[in-house]
């Protein structure tokens, strides 16, 4: 029998992957099956006397075993086992690897084994793989945030790679989401990607968030932006926003409760009034200090610590190198988060500015 | 003084060279409770120095700093 094992705790730093396949006709074999598929796998379930060890719990479809037939508990074609630990956030629990990847980090006494460990469970969604995305996504991954999702529908263009690094020349023509997953696993195996190859609507967009903490939200038109916003209240996320045109960015974290996009702009534009990236240019660089921008809020959200750039909003002016800061707080007025809401649902913007909603900066 | 201090956790880092001596204390530091006490035993002489300063500088209590053979040497923390 073909089972799908998801596994956590521990675990990975075994199999290096969290979903691994198996086979067994009941429980026991299939710790059989993956001691030889990972030796060293059957000590981290059973004890000595071969029982399944007090602090590990093993469920099949859902129902723990112990409630089953225990070890016997027979296994079907297409069950998925999923094998828990008890996590104490064990710093110990780093594998020799993981403290030599880390190490920088761990040394920070701001952030220590306990700080890792919490980037390590931390899941964060990426809208765009495009120009914020791709240094976000990059210094994410290599910061070890255990899962990152990504929401791109669009392709790798040549016109893209003067500031998207996540994707190569030799990734022209595919899917952003895939070469974004591999130049990921390049940096860090310890992170699990997500692909969302999709284009973002009030259909989706609540599904897609609600399996992560924080969304770093890179898009670059009007409708995934507000709809990301809208969402992020709804769902009650934190909303990671950076913008970029032409020399020009900002960037901000709107948190639950404590404002929105629309509490800086209540309304989208209307079409055509304000020129998109693919008309106006943007500086390659320019997406760099942004996306990092967001990628520091985010590591600093997780982490707990720091002043968050929540409530103000930090702008940068490439020409000048300079930034400057004003208050974007919670507008009580808001349409969406304020104290009389008039947005209860989801609304898709018509896509405007020339081009599909949903594709990145 | 060591007779007198119950210690918690032991490890060795014989083998293990800057900055993962520090790194492997503060680790295990992490997994004692407040006012429990390490003993971690080096090889690599400048760890002499660096883990006791290090984790001086996080705030913990270093006890005590002891050659104990030709080549190792004992570390001995109470954590903060």
């Amino acid at each position: 029998m073909a089972v799908s094992v998801r596994v956590l705790g521990q675990f990975p730093g075994l199999t290096r992957s969290r979903t691994v396949e198996g086979h067994g006709s009941d429980i026991n074999g299939l710790i059989a099956d993956l001691e030889r598929q990972y030796p060293g796998f059957r000590g981290l379930v059973y004890d000595e006397k071969g029982e399944v060890l007090g602090y590990v719990n093993i469920y099949v479809n859902g129902d723990e075993i112990r409630s089953l037939r225990g070890k016997a508990t027979a296994l079907q074609n297409g069950d998925e086992v999923t094998l828990l630990p008890a996590i104490r956030g064990s710093a110990l629990s780093f594998t020799e690897e993981q403290i030599k990847r880390y190490s920088r980090h761990i040394i920070l006494s701001q952030v220590g084994g306990k700080g890792q460990r919490r980037l390590l469970e931390a899941s964060v969604l990426l809208i765009g793989a495009g120009g914020l995305g791709s240094p976000a996504g990059l210094y994410l991954a290599a910061a070890g945030i255990g899962k990152l999702g990504i929401v791109d529908f669009d392709l790798v263009d040549l016109s893209n790679l003067h500031r998207q690094i996540l994707h190569h020349n030799h990734d022209l023509g595919r899917a952003k989401v895939v070469s974004a997953a591999e130049a990921i696993a390049d940096v860090n195996p310890d992170v699990e990607v997500v692909q969302h190859q999709v284009q973002l609507t009030s259909e989706n967009v609540m599904d897609i968030i609600a399996d992560y903490d924080i969304v770093v939200d890179g898009s670059d038109n009007f409708p995934t932006r507000y709809l990301v916003s809208d969402a992020c209240v709804f769902g009650g996320k934190p909303n990671i926003h950076g913008s970029i045109f032409r020399f020009e960015g900002m960037a901000t974290v709107f948190l639950p409760g404590k404002g929105c996009y629309r509490c800086l702009y209540p309304v989208p534009p209307q079409p055509g009034a304000v020129p998109s990236c693919q008309e106006a240019g943007v500086l390659g660089v320019l997406p760099g200090i942004i996306g990092l921008i967001q990628a520091t809020e985010t590591i600093k959200f997780i982490l707990d610590i720091g002043e968050s750039l929540n409530g103000r909003l930090l702008l940068f002016d490439a020409l000048d190198m300079e930034f400057r800061e004003v208050k974007c707080r919670r507008n009580a007025n808001c349409p969406v988060c304020g104290d009389n809401p008039t947005i209860t649902n989801l609304i898709d913007y018509e896509e405007f500015c020339g081009i599909r909603a949903a594709s990145h900066q | 003084m060591t007779e007198a201090v119950k210690v918690d956790l032991e490890i060795d880092l014989k083998g293990e060279v800057c900055p993962y001596t520090f790194v492997k204390s503060k680790l295990a530091l992490e997994e004692l409770e407040s006012g429990q006490v390490l003993r971690v035993v080096v090889d690599h002489l400048p760890a002499v120095e660096n883990v006791p300063r290090s984790l001086d500088n996080e705030g913990h209590q270093v006890l005590e700093v002891v050659q104990i053979n030709d080549s190792d040497w004992s570390i001995t923390i109470r954590k903060a």
